[in-house]
């Protein structure tokens, strides 16, 4: 990169958590699966904890999450996996094979860990941020950047067609919601 | 030791038609000739996750039983399931998993930890309340209906041996039309 990490920031607006929640409510989701992510831990798994609906799955590792969202879906149940890029990157073969092979409605909420705050998440300093969303275009999977309250309105209709279309899809979430 | 297709016969005959089955790898093969049925989910694709599709089926539909005969091998990929399921703790599930101490699928060659790891002492420790294992094919076939009658979830580690050579034809699992028609089946069931 020619240009730092820092140099290359813009100021953005900060995050609400509610209504990044209040989005995934009016998505009609009816299970978050989670392992925690320190991006998205106070600003929006707290609060989905305190709920009953959407029901919170605290899981061990990402790719049950992966298994549990493709059951869930030929209930007719909507579920979101709420993950850190860690775990989307240890569950690329369950995304491989269970979303992406199979057609299913995964949906995917990653909190990008370390992404600079108005950094774009393929110009960061940081290896594991810069790979994401190359390694999700080389799978044909969808993403949407989440980085100021005006990209929250793009949550809703992101579920929707995930739904809707029986494809996976991956909600990045860009700095910690407040 | 219990010879595999008999389990599964067993198990079969408490089986209704409009129960939820996951069979995963060599067991899949011998059951969907047992158990001929679009009840049975077949496509759990990555390695180890068919108990976690069970979760997902099992929250998402409680009036149904669902059912996973898994392997050893499989548990042992996704062995966080165990701690997951008994928090969840879903009513209707009930995990199945037939102990040889091989990856059959592949090759043959044994697991780690054949003969010295306890999967019920592994699903005891994880939370499960419910928990059995058998050896023997009477003992099993004496008890398996009331273990399905239970209130899940509820762990069983079955010592099989296989048996014997299986035509692997992986389309009759992973084929699109396996999911669909599990999908028709479960919409209308």
């Amino acid at each position: 990169m020619s240009m730092s990490a820092d140099a290359a920031a813009r100021t953005v607006e900060g995050l609400s958590g509610q209504s990044i929640v209040q989005q995934i409510k009016v998505s009609r989701i009816d299970f978050v699966i989670s392992v925690p992510d320190i991006t998205t831990s106070e600003g929006l798994l707290r609060p989905l904890a305190k709920l009953s609906q959407p029901r919170l799955i605290r899981v061990c590792k990402e790719d049950e999450g992966v298994a549990i969202c493709a059951g869930l879906s030929y209930t007719g149940k909507r579920g979101l996996l709420l993950i850190q890029q860690t775990g989307l990157l240890d569950s690329i073969n369950a995304v491989r094979g269970v979303a992406v092979e199979y057609k299913l409605p995964i949906c995917m909420m990653v909190g990008l860990l370390e992404k600079e705050v108005g950094v774009r998440p393929r110009e960061s300093q940081r290896y594991g941020v810069r790979i994401v969303e190359p390694i999700l275009e080389a799978m044909g999977i969808a993403y949407h950047e989440i980085e100021e309250q005006a990209d929250v309105a793009k949550i809703g209709p992101a579920i929707e067609g995930c739904f809707e279309n029986s494809k996976p899809v991956v909600i990045l979430i860009g700095q910690r919601p407040k | 030791m219990i010879d595999r297709k008999k389990a599964l016969a067993a198990i079969a005959r408490q089986v209704g038609d409009g129960d939820i089955v996951l069979p995963v790898y060599s067991t899949a093969f011998d059951w969907i000739d047992i158990r001929p049925n679009p009840l049975n989910y077949l496509s759990h694709g990555a390695m180890g996750l068919a108990s976690s599709h069970a979760l997902g089926l099992a929250l998402g539909r409680p009036d149904k039983r669902v059912i996973v005969l898994d392997g050893d091998g499989s548990l042992l990929m996704n062995l966080g399931t165990l701690v997951t399921t008994a928090e969840a703790a879903p009513k209707n599930l009930f995990h199945f998993v037939c102990e040889n101490g091989t990856y059959e699928a592949n090759g043959g060659h044994p697991i780690p930890g054949r003969g010295v790891v306890s999967f019920a002492g592994m699903a005891r420790s994880a939370g499960c309340k419910s928990v059995h294992e058998f050896s023997d094919l009477k003992i099993f076939e004496q008890q398996v209906g009331a273990i399905l009658s239970e209130q899940g979830p509820v762990f069983v580690c079955l010592k099989i041996v296989s048996s014997g050579e299986q035509e692997r034809d992986y389309s009759r699992l992973h084929g699109p039309h396996v999911r669909e028609a599990f999908r028709q089946a479960l919409g209308s069931a």
